[in-house]
């Protein structure tokens, strides 16, 4: 009996020489560790560094938005019917009084108009959706523009673009389950958009609907998909998105004591748990406060859907303007093809633009670091003047972007400048191959003009307004010297070169042939980082030649 | 061509970016400058009580949400200057949701801005790469694991195996079959093919439910029509009026440029298919002058006169029109269906 107890002893208190936890709160903690081995966990991370940026709070409006629509979302599913089986309204929203509806529709507006704060919940869901895309956009253009993609994450850019796309399309299937008359009109056109999928369009089609247009079956089963199915995949990227930015940690601006091996910044306790705590119910707050004052998606002013009717300002959310500015400029061409098929062109093209264009986006890192044969790691920023090629092909982007969304309103825009519709549709076609390419070049050149700007800074000083008279008579700005640590900020980037093509030769004298890939890189390369393309930065020669006096002034 | 690669230069010069050094060196972290709040007590305990008034004001806001939700009636209106009327019940429970949760954050944010620390601290990186000696290691068991395995070596079993891994995700995509119907001829017809010339179907008008006289059909006016016996109360009403949905117009038969939709009209009463041909929208524009019909959603602009040919926009046909004529007690009817099948275009559709 003793020596058994005295065994146990042992096993379960070796060596221990840790002190006695000193408050009922460590000794919980204690217990807890003893099971999941929380302090293990903590060690690397409670005094985790974080770099401060006001750009790197975007990640988290995201991410805060993202609850958000959880928590909403979770509160409307205990109250809308995912039904297409028709009633008749009887409730306190009298125009539509007696009027046949699905249940759909009619639960959404019992939500908005009996249910004490369903109205609430329901515009802070769609805000909060609204504000999820948009800031998801935002995000993704900060990290763009900062080259933060690259190595080593350019695996979680894709996973950034991933739930960027499958936001979009949650949206698109939220928006439709309402059941009302813009949302209906919303899936007519999806189902229009099937149809013209070559072969195996019809049986989508069919497969999707449960049958014919409308059919009875698409808002439950968008429901699935809108609560279930996107959401899960989303909340499994956004786990391992956010455990890729721990581990990576994050980039920083380069600056005074702040290299590639280091990160500088305040730790997460306290400073960031309270900051980005705050900041939540912040975000919180305000979406709440713009539910209360603005009405977004009244679907009792479209009523319920109708295929033969159609409200007249039928405008998709913005994050789909895009498209809808495809499908609007896009000429209605459609031809046979194999004896009597139909290719309808027409919406096919536009459909196979718009992913395109946002593949485009995903693969750009792998492109860039093929491009520039950089293997390295990259934890410093990029100010985007200093990455003229890069930042011209995301304004270039950007402005597709923007003048396919004036072609998504091109009605809005003919009634509010009074232009015709055709003038408008007509300019947008050819602004969708003309203004990329402009904005491209302009945006390359301001880039080049600001990296210019900042090595006259380098070489001769800030401008310090004081006017000094020389013993001659001519008047000169006084330019102060900038300190070291402005220097070294303005000149820390790097600038590399481009890629040359291998000597005809090799060192015995025998012909090399360089295949078309390794001229098309090399190509592509100097138009990187070739001449034009970058403002050499100030040397220290340069800099010495100036400082010692001659043409100092 | 791999000297010329970055990584190359790197190697080659030390560094991989233009030949001259970086220029200014770093002078490391700037030393910590101290905030008002950490030298002068005063400002501290004021920083506290701001951070406290804010949770405060949260704590009040939050009782205001509940009584806000007891006591205001869920369909009350109020004014409020620059809004409107609104609910009054949204607006209360928006507000302070809103004011509670803004200001805790609000609190905690100025909290960690001004009592905080705010020493900034360096922290070390570490290469995401494992070093050779991990890799080599890792490498090697994984190639012990693969012999010992026999994966690489017995051919065949690797190759039926990737087969039957191949194949059987299949299963899933077959169950899928039954979520709906195959197309079939689906697509090419609607309602109006039960109408024969020895059992024609009225055209009925969509706003008044009765049926269409040519004599009701006003010049230059744009009637919507349905098929008798289509009634709002049935089962498949929406599936049938997605399809079935007329436009009727009166031109002067002076004005007709088409002379094959002339035929099916009827002295100048043309009945067109109300689904736009791009992805069916409803087309509810239509201006007299010109006989120009226009879809609201993307603008696809159809000139009646001409056999609803596209004039404009991103549809790629013309709308289907149905023969019309008039029965014994002159009412208007259809003998058949569309010439074409109705709506957006698809790959079996025939061109
Ligand atoms: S559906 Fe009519 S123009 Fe697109």
């Amino acid at each position: 009996m003793s020596s058994a107890s005295g065994t146990n002893n042992s096993a379960s208190k070796p060596t221990s020489t840790r002190a006695k936890p000193a408050n009922k709160a460590e000794a919980t903690a204690d217990w807890v560790d003893g099971r999941l081995g929380i302090y293990s966990l903590a060690k690397a991370n409670l005094r985790k560094i974080f770099p401060d940026h006001w750009s790197f709070m975007l990640g988290e409006i995201c991410l805060y938005s993202f609850i958000i629509i959880i928590l909403t979302g979770v509160y409307l599913t205990l109250f809308f019917k995912p039904s297409m089986a028709e009633v008749v309204y009887h409730g306190s929203y009298l125009p539509l009084n007696g009027i046949k509806m699905s249940e759909a529709y009619a639960s959404t507006m019992n939500i908005s108009f009996e249910i004490r704060g369903g109205l609430l919940i329901r515009q802070i869901h769609h805000w909060a959706a609204l504000v999820f895309v948009a800031a998801m956009l935002v995000h993704m253009m900060r990290v763009f523009f900062t080259g933060a993609f690259r190595k080593p994450r350019e695996i979680n850019w894709v996973f950034g673009f991933l739930l960027l796309v499958l936001g979009m399309f949650d949206g698109f299937f939220g928006y439709s389950l309402p059941d009302d008359l813009l949302s209906g009109t919303g899936i007519r056109f999806m189902e229009g958009a099937i149809l013209a999928v070559p072969i195996v369009g019809t049986y989508i089609q069919m497969f999707l609907f449960g049958g014919e247009f409308p059919g009875t079956d698409i808002v439950p089963r968008f429901f699935t998909i809108h609560v279930l199915l996107i959401p899960g995949i989303m909340l499994g990227l956004l786990v391992a998105h956010l455990i890729l930015v721990f581990y990576h940690k994050h980039t920083q601006w380069a600056g005074p004591g702040k290299t590639e091996k280091n990160v500088v910044g305040m730790p997460l306790m306290p400073v960031y748990m309270a900051k980005a705590g705050g900041f939540f119910f912040l975000v919180f707050g305000i979406i709440a406060a713009m539910s209360a004052i603005a009405t977004i998606n009244p679907i009792w002013a479209y009523g319920p859907y109708r295929p033969d009717q159609v409200s007249t300002d039928a405008q998709p959310d913005w994050y789909m303007g895009f498209s809808e500015g495809l499908i609007r400029i896009m000429p209605g061409w459609e031809i046979s093809v194999w004896g009597g098929h139909t290719l309808n062109l027409g919406v096919m093209v536009p459909l196979a633009i718009f992913p395109a264009v946002l593949a485009a986006i995903a693969v750009y890192p792998f492109i860039e670091s093929w491009v520039t044969g950089d293997k390295r790691e990259h934890h410093i920023l990029d100010r985007p003047r200093n990455a003229p090629v890069r930042t011209a092909l995301g304004a270039a982007w950007i402005s597709l972007y923007l003048i396919l969304l004036v072609g998504g309103g091109n009605d809005l825009f003919a009634t509010h400048l009074h232009l015709s519709i055709n003038t408008i549709t007509y300019t947008v076609r050819v602004g969708f191959f003309v203004v990329p390419v402009l904005t491209f070049i302009v945006t390359k050149r301001w880039c080049l003009g600001l990296q210019r700007r900042d090595k006259e800074k380098v070489l001769h000083g800030r401008e310090s307004g004081i006017i000094k008279r020389l013993p001659h008579g001519e008047f000169v700005e006084v330019h102060t010297p900038l300190a070291q640590k402005d220097l070294h900020t303005l000149t820390a980037h790097e600038q590399p070169q481009p890629l040359e093509l291998p000597a005809e030769t090799d060192e015995n004298g025998v012909a090399r042939k360089a295949g078309v890939v390794t001229k098309a890189r090399v190509k592509l390369s100097e138009g990187f980082y070739g001449e034009g393309n970058q403002i050499a930065k100030p040397t220290t020669e340069e800099y010495q030649e100036i400082t010692s006096g001659h043409g100092h002034h | 061509m791999s000297e010329n690669l970055p990584e190359a230069h790197a190697a080659s010069h030390g560094t991989d970016v233009a030949t001259h050094g970086e220029p200014f060196a770093d002078p490391g972290l700037p030393a910590h400058e101290p905030r008002r709040t950490d030298i002068d007590e005063r400002a501290a305990k004021r920083a506290e009580r701001q951070v406290s008034l804010l949770f405060v004001v949260s704590m009040l806001a939050t009782v205001g949400f509940i009584a806000s939700y007891a006591s205001i009636d869920a369909d009350k209106l109020v004014y409020i200057f620059p809004l409107g009327h609104v609910s009054a019940l949204n607006f209360a429970l928006g507000m302070t949701l809103g004011v509670a949760l803004f200001c805790i954050g609000a609190g905690a944010v100025h909290w960690a801005r001004t009592l905080m620390s705010d020493h900034e601290l360096p922290a070390e990186r570490h290469a995401i790469e494992a070093d050779d000696d991990v890799r080599n290691d890792v490498i090697e068991q994984f190639r012990t694991g693969a012999a010992e395995s026999g994966f690489g070596r017995r051919k065949m079993i690797r190759n039926t195996l990737i087969g039957s891994m191949a194949l059987v995700p299949l299963s899933g995509v077959v169950l899928l079959r039954d979520l709906g119907p195959l197309p079939e001829q689906k697509l090419a017809h609607t309602n109006w093919d039960e109408a024969t010339p020895a059992k024609p179907i009225k055209l009925v008008n969509m706003n008044t439910d009765q049926p269409m006289k040519p004599e009701d059909v006003v010049q230059g006016s744009l009637t919507f029509a349905k098929p008798e016996g289509l009634e709002e109360s049935a089962e498949d009403f929406q599936q049938r009026i997605a399809k079935d949905a007329l436009m009727i117009v009166r031109i002067a038969p002076a004005d007709l440029k088409d002379a094959k939709s002339a035929e099916l009209g009827f002295e100048g009463i043309l009945a067109y298919s109300k689904i736009c041909t791009h992805v069916g929208c409803p087309i509810s524009l239509y201006e007299q002058q010109t006989h120009h019909a226009l879809c609201p959603c993307h603008q696809s602009t159809f000139d009646l006169a001409d056999g609803a040919r596209v004039i404009f926009g991103p549809a790629g046909h013309p709308l289907p029109q149905l023969k019309i004529t008039t029965d014994e007690q002159g009412y208007l009817v259809a003998t058949g269906d569309f010439d074409e099948p109705v709506g957006p275009s698809y790959w079996e559709r025939p061109r």
